[in-house]
């Protein structure tokens, strides 16, 4: 028997088709149908009301915010938004849903037919949504030995669920979307989209084909995928169980897989004969929920310009590279401070050199130092200023980074602590001809072994001893061309 | 003290004037409760110290002259289906026995501001789901006019209570007639608001788009005082409709000159003959005041009891799915999670309940939604249309509230004799439309007949007008139920607090 093919091997021939569900806690204050708070990690129960008990009796009333929230995202992603969608019944039997039945939307969702485009490599790849549609979250099952714990904090709070069409190709693919789309609900900040506390978790459709193929292959559901990781790592392998099943002639079973991430795997969950009848119904305790053009206008009026145009935008008016641009886009503050330097810049042509002192000086300072970017002690107006002066000559770029240094640590500006220190770049030839006759004749045997005795080392001894009579201010082109004159090569 | 049959207008007058004190009524209902139910079984419930600790508090705001609410010491009696914060309330099931409410109703912290006293807990079919009260897990209550005699149902704890003078006035729920019937049956007025008139906050749901909670009362005023107390828009129960509520007192104006009075033929085809001659001498003494009857067709009639039956056990079987015993009420012993909640359901549930669950279920199965929920949803189009067509022509329109008066335990064996019961207050729910039902005489053998007003969305004011004039003509006046007469009073008290747990009994 031969030794069974890796992926890349195995993808010449097999074509993956994948399409996410995706579910994003809304940050609200209060949950989706009752006053109780959405707050993360209190003590178990503790954030409950009647409607959240399913007590009899209770009825759910909306919070609007969260429709503000949803739409935010249905309009970044170009959906459509229905004027009017509904509220329906998704009934099963778990004991942390408390009513017997989830609030979600079915066949009339509140968006349609939008798209993400989802940054790879240097470019955008669009997957289209079917859907994007609100609902509740359950509650949170633990099995502790032969008790079973239900912590109800979690019922209630809001959710959307964006479901992709099937036609994203690869594990790395559907990482980077998911990469998106938190990258995205973060920048409308609708979410905190933590992974790890649940705000944004992801179920996988996986199927493959032969290549040239035009029917989709039977798909089977992963669940419990909670990290970027996890998405890449499960979804990969699901593809190649599938592939080897059908290699060996076998045939895929539409079922949902729970993926195990401590043992790398994942296991049968249910298949479709045991699948759900969930007998959807229009909630009769939920009118139709209303978008109007005054909600419409306003989330229209302050939707900001998306990651994926500004990267587009980073890359094609500024020159800067794919990573630069990534990282400039991967959080709203840092691209925003980002167009506030350069609109603080006097020319067209400064975004190269502030993505490059901000991905350098500036975002390891604010690491260093745990602050966000958004408290950044130096303005973007005050980095477009030294850039400015760097770029003039004023100072050197060596200089530049003490003074960034400087007006991080004092919050002053960069002409300031110039002035004060006398750092001024010293780019006047006569005085720097004075400083290098003084080193070259305070300095004979060097001179002669560089000049007589051809020893090309000795000339950065003589850049830094000018540069160390100036403090390091002597301009280092000027420097250089003067030192070559005297010295005589 | 004969406080018994006060009507809720006399009961405030009386107690505001200093005739009597809120606590004397009170204590006169609970004797009298003491003696009657044992036999009658309206009351699942009693709160007597609570109601006595709320009259208390009524004769000391009295004492120190401070403007009293209008239901002022009026005692009341709750369909248990409403929740009651720290009463016990069991929707006449076995499955939420022993739960304690953490919450009132909004139609309960609406009485209460108004100054009513809550008396107790009243009986009735199982999660509302029936027409006799005998779908009560707990057990039957008797029609006060004739103890063989079912008081209708579901609500048949609130109007036997209000018939036999166990209160002043009652709540109730309707949602295929369960307020209408049993007032019907048992001789009393019975008002379903306006879907949306009064909020549902705090109602155990049957059927969400059907139930509405509406008063029962010995006389037309009475449930324009108690409407008044409980409507209104309240912003939990977002199906609530924001909409200004006029004085209902100031439409008992007695004048009904020129109203139009519609006359669908479909509820006049089959019916028994003494409610035909009543229903009849309702239009007559309409018309002899100078209304005007129109004759008119509600074509789509005939489809409201499938409609119904539909919409119904749908909208139940996925409003009963909390009843799991994962929270509370009770909890069956069980090996594994399904084998709790078949165990807890098989055991919890009774046998009508069970029946809608599965008949609601079925119907909203993957792929028979179109063909039975939608279906049925468009037929409510159809039946709201033919109503909305028929007020372009009438005010108001008269039909019997039941082809039949009340009939005898046990007489309606087959679910579907039961339902068919209905078949005159049905429409009214699927179309949303008020409906009252007001006596317009009794039958040959002593039982009360009911005529039944329906009326244009929000126009209850119509039909309290239309009905005080039938309530002066030709109703029971002060003709008391016969079946009380004979009765010896029990030995056996009403149970306080705690349901009572008697078995139907077979002496009936």
């Amino acid at each position: 028997m031969s030794e069974p093919r890796a992926l890349p091997a195995l993808l010449e021939e097999w074509e993956p088709v994948i399409g996410l569900e995706v579910h994003v806690q809304l940050a609200t204050q209060s949950k989706i149908f009752s006053p109780s708070s959405t707050e993360f990690g209190a003590p178990p129960n503790s954030l409950t009301d009647p409607l959240v008990l399913g007590l009899p009796g209770t009825l759910p009333s909306f919070n609007q915010a969260v429709l503000q929230h949803a739409l935010k995202l249905g309009v970044a992603t170009s959906s459509q938004i229905r004027a009017k969608s509904r509220f329906a019944r998704k009934h099963y039997f778990y004991p942390d849903l408390p009513k017997g039945y989830q609030i979600s939307q079915f066949d009339e969702p509140l968006c349609e037919n939008g798209h993400l485009d989802v940054i790879i490599g240097g470019g955008l790849k669009r997957v289209k949504l079917q859907r994007i549609h609100l609902e509740e979250d359950a509650g949170k099952t633990t099995h502790v030995g032969q008790t079973s714990h239900v912590d109800l904090n979690r019922a209630g709070v809001p959710l959307v669920e964006v479901v992709t069409a099937p036609e994203i190709g690869s594990a790395a693919e559907a990482g980077e979307f998911m990469r998106s789309l938190h990258r995205l609900v973060r920048w409308l900040e609708i979410s905190e989209a933590d992974m790890e506390k649940g705000q944004l978790r992801c179920d996988a459709n996986v199927s493959v084909r032969l290549r040239g193929e035009d029917r989709l292959g039977t798909r089977a559901e992963l669940k419990n995928i909670n990290s970027f990781r996890f998405v890449e790592h499960a979804i990969e392998h699901e593809i190649v169980r599938q592939i080897r099943i059908l290699e060996s002639g076998g045939r895929i079973i539409r079922e949902t897989r729970l993926w195990d991430a401590d043992r790398g795997q994942s296991a049968p969950m249910r298949s479709k004969e045991e699948a759900n009848d969930y007998r959807y119904l229009p909630d009769p305790d939920l009118p139709p929920l209303v978008v109007d053009g005054q909600i419409m206008g306003t989330i229209l009026r302050t939707l900001p310009e998306l990651p994926s145009v500004r990267f587009d935008r980073y890359q094609k008016l500024h020159g800067i590279s794919p990573d630069d641009a990534r990282t400039l886009v991967s959080e709203r503050a840092l691209a925003d401070y980002f167009d506030a330097a350069v609109a603080a810049h006097p020319s067209e042509r400064g975004g190269r050199m502030i993505a490059n002192w901000m991905l350098t000086e500036l975002l390891g300072a604010l690491h260093a130092s745990a602050t966000p970017v958004a408290r950044s002690p130096v303005a973007p107006a005050t980095l477009a200023a030294l850039v400015v002066l760097v770029e003039n000559g004023t100072i050197s770029g060596k200089i530049g980074k003490d003074v960034f240094e400087e007006s991080y640590r004092t919050g002053d500006a960069p002409a300031a602590i110039i002035e004060r220190r006398g750092l001024q770049q010293i780019s006047d030839t006569g005085a720097l001809w004075e400083i290098i006759n003084r080193v070259v004749g305070a300095n004979p045997k060097q001179a002669e072994a560089y000049t007589v005795g051809g020893k090309d080392g000795l000339f950065g001894f003589f850049v830094g001893q000018v540069m160390k009579e100036t403090q390091g201010r002597a301009n280092p082109v000027i420097t250089s061309d003067l030192l070559h004159k005297r010295l005589g090569r | 003290m004969t406080s018994e049959y006060w009507s809720v207008a006399d009961t405030a007058r009386r107690i505001a004037a200093g005739e009597t004190t809120a606590l004397a009524v009170t204590e006169a209902t609970l004797a009298r409760i003491a003696i009657v139910d044992g036999t009658l079984g309206a009351y699942l419930a009693l709160d007597g110290d609570g109601a006595r600790a709320q009259a208390a508090e009524i004769d000391r705001l009295r004492a120190s002259n401070a403007a009293l609410p209008p239901l002022a010491g009026v005692p009341i009696a709750l369909k248990d289906v409403l929740v009651t914060r720290g009463l016990a309330t069991t929707a006449g099931s076995k499955i939420l026995e022993g739960w304690i409410p953490p919450y009132d109703a909004h139609v309960v912290e609406r009485l209460r501001a108004a100054g009513a006293v809550v008396i107790g807990k009243v009986n009735c079919d199982e999660f509302a789901m029936g027409s006799s009260t005998e779908n009560s897990a707990y057990k039957p209550t008797r029609n006060p006019w004739n103890l063989t005699r079912v008081p209708g149902g579901s609500s048949g704890g609130s109007s036997a209570a209000v018939a036999a003078g166990l209160c002043a006035a009652s709540l109730g729920t309707d949602t295929g007639g369960s307020i209408r019937q049993p007032a019907a049956f048992c001789g009393v007025v019975g008002l379903k608001p306006t879907y949306g008139r009064v909020s549902r906050w705090g109602v155990v749901a049957f059927a969400s788009s059907l139930d509405q909670v509406g008063p029962l009362t010995r006389n037309v005023g009475d449930a324009a005082l108690v409407l008044q107390a409980i409507a209104g828009f309240d912003p939990r129960d977002s199906t609530s409709l924001d909409a200004p509520v006029p004085a209902f007192a100031d439409a008992l104006t007695g004048d009904v000159a020129g109203l139009r009075i519609g006359l669908p033929q479909e509820f006049f085809e089959a019916m028994d003959e003494d409610v035909r001659v009543a229903v009849s001498s309702a239009v007559a003494a309409l018309v002899e005041r100078g209304a005007v009857t129109v004759d008119l067709s509600l074509p789509h009639t005939k489809l409201a009891l499938p409609a119904y039956y539909l919409v119904a056990p749908a909208e139940a079987s996925s409003n009963l799915a909390r009843f799991d015993g994962v929270r509370y009420g009770q909890r069956a012993a069980a090996t594994d999670l399904a084998d709790m909640y078949a165990r807890t359901r098989g055991a919890g549930f009774g046998p009508e309940v069970k029946r809608r669950i599965m008949l609601g279920t079925y119907a909203l199965r993957a792929g028979h939604y179109d063909a039975f929920y939608k279906k049925a949803q468009q037929i409510r189009t159809l039946i709201k249309r033919d109503f909305d067509k028929a007020f372009r022509y009438c005010d108001v329109i008269l039909t019997p509230t039941t082809p039949t008066v009340a009939f005898p335990f046990g007489a309606k064996a087959n679910p579907v004799d039961m339902y068919l019961a209905d078949v005159f207050t049905l429409s009214c729910n699927l179309a949303g439309l008020p409906g009252l039902s007001v006596p317009c005489g009794l039958s040959g053998d002593g039982l009360p007949i009911g005529a039944q007003l329906l009326g244009k969305p929000l126009d209850e004011a119509t039909l309290l007008r239309a009905g005080g004039v039938i309530e002066g003509a030709v109703g029971l006046g002060e003709r008391r139920p016969t079946g009380l007469a004979t009765l010896v009073p029990s030995p056996r008290p009403a149970r306080i607090t705690k349901p009572g747990h008697a078995a139907p009994g077979g002496d009936l």
